[in-house]
């Protein structure tokens, strides 16, 4: 039979992983007027004709756009119907909560730019309005679907409460902090806001992908995507540093953060770093009364994609020991150009062991699903 | 082996390519400036559906800010990852020694050849005065 259409053959037999959880799926609208319903009038008339205020250098295109139409979709994630990839949601069950029999999926939204924005009274009003809108789009038609709360992390005052009015909504699963910060994340200015996410039991999820307003390279501006896409491990190198060194670990030991979309193969080199230095310039930093690994170790989780391909694969095995297994959990960053898929993103066989924390005992913790 | 009639050689236009299904495999059939090549329609990195990605040249630079494209509309990028691979022989761009798409013999029939058979017409019709693409796999 000659036939156009592509249909998925798995068999679920083979695959161990089924019944995974997804820390990165990214939710999109068909269209930006989506958000109106969410925001009152004032706002409403402000995003029709003021518009956004992003801290990145162009309003309305990606500083290094990618090679994938979309500015970077998976080409095949396209629904028929024409709309923007992840904006569909019968399709995205079609080809990863379905396809995979996904137990959650955790939401990453990357639209309406609160997080970003300049303007903090339209930022909160354009978070708020995400987060109703992830709720009537997404989560209550698929509750696999865990929001997660957007923040205008510039307003302190709304931020918090914010989070505190998204407490005790097991529709939300944690709070999405844009990682590209004005100042480093770990400094005292932002404690407030990293104590609500703590007190209110939500972990804090930080998830690379674009530009803000500092050169995305402790260099410079790079010239490529290419140069711009391995410096989300340099930013998530510096978030680690910054968060470990103020002491934000000591003053919330029960602080969980989850590292999104930056990989993870860079975080031993970076531990065994950041140990040597405290041994020899502690006295800067006393209030740190254990190794930064350690604090690494009870506070921090990575997410896998874009996961490292190492030239001999078998050391992805030692690769992820020196994190930790408890520490590391799968994502795919669904729809995305750069997305990794469950069967084949490790290139060497894992332990079953492994498998089952990688791919969902270690989110279910974290998360507190049940 | 067996040979499979695929599509009518009009059906499938330079610079484009047809998905079929040949004993539950999918091949992306391309006409590369009427030449036509068959590969399966699955990336060798992570499984995507390889012939639904972008038709594109060889861009290639003999040092840096020399630009020479190439080859043009004789490369397949990824829909997911962006790796490409040459439509003629199935070689990765990126690690072209190892990393291969499977490719398949792809030929142009007429159809007075194929109604002597054997092959496996299945759902195209051959008549004797068209010209067909046959796969053999």
């Amino acid at each position: 039979m000659n036939v156009t259409l592509l249909t998925p053959q798995i068999d679920a037999s083979q695959q161990s992983h089924l019944g995974f959880i997804d820390c990165d799926v990214h939710p999109y609208f068909k269209s930006p007027a989506e958000f109106d319903e969410f925001l009152p009038q004032k706002w409403r008339e402000h995003r029709a004709s003021i518009g956004g205020r992003t801290r990145q250098g162009l309003a309305k295109a990606s500083n290094y756009p990618r090679m994938s139409p979309g500015n970077g979709q998976r080409m095949d994630a396209w629904p028929p119907d024409g709309s923007h990839p992840g904006s569909d949601l019968s399709f995205m069950q079609m080809q990863l909560l379905d396809k995979f029999n996904v137990a959650y999926g955790l939401l990453a939204p990357l639209v309406g730019g609160s997080g970003a924005e300049r303007n903090i009274d339209f930022g909160a009003a354009m978070a708020t309005a995400v987060n109703d809108w992830q709720l009537a789009r997404f989560c209550d038609a698929d509750p696999r679907l865990k929001g997660a709360v957007q923040i205008n992390i510039e307003h302190e005052k709304a931020a918090i409460a914010e989070i505190e009015a998204r407490a005790g909504d097991r529709r939300f699963a944690q709070v999405n902090i844009p990682p590209r910060s004005i100042e480093p994340l770990g400094r005292r200015r932002y404690w407030p806001i990293l104590e609500a996410c703590a007190a209110n039991g939500f972990p804090v999820s930080l998830h690379l992908g674009g530009t803000a307003g500092h050169a995305s390279t402790g260099g410079g501006w790079p010239s490529f995507y290419h140069d711009e896409h391995p410096s989300y491990v340099q930013s998530m190198a510096a978030l680690v540093t910054s968060l470990v060194c103020e002491g934000v670990f000591e003053h919330l030991p029960n602080l969980k953060v989850v590292l999104v979309e930056g990989g993870f193969a860079w975080l031993p080199a970076l531990c065994w770093r950041l140990d040597n230095t405290w041994k020899a310039l502690k006295t800067e930093v006393p209030f740190l009364r254990r190794k930064p690994s350690e604090y690494v170790r009870q506070n921090i989780w990575v997410t896998t994609q874009p996961i490292e391909e190492p030239e001999r694969p078998a050391d992805m095995l030692s690769t992820l020991e020196w994190i930790g297994i408890d520490r590391v959990m799968f994502s795919t960053d669904y729809p995305h150009w750069d997305q990794d898929d469950p069967r084949f993103a490790f290139k060497v066989p894992l332990p079953e062991d492994w498998k089952r924390k990688i791919y969902h005992d270690n989110a279910m913790a974290v998360y507190g699903f049940e | 082996m067996s040979r499979h009639v695929v599509a009518l050689v009009e059906e499938i236009a330079p610079g484009t390519c047809k998905v079929v299904t040949i004993k539950g495999r999918e091949i992306g059939v391309f006409n590369v400036n009427n030449e036509f090549f068959a590969l399966i329609n699955r990336c060798p990195h992570q499984g995507a559906p390889l012939c639904r990605g972008a038709i594109v040249s060889r861009l290639v630079a003999p040092s840096p800010g020399d630009y020479r494209l190439e080859r043009q509309g004789e490369m397949l990028r990824c829909p997911w990852h962006c790796w490409e691979f040459d439509i003629r022989t199935g070689q990765s761009w990126c690690d072209p020694d190892s990393v291969h798409a499977r490719t398949y013999a792809c030929d142009v029939e007429p159809g007075e050849a194929l109604a002597k058979g054997p092959f496996a017409a299945e759902t195209v019709p051959v008549e004797v005065e068209q010209k067909y693409v046959v796969v053999t796999m």
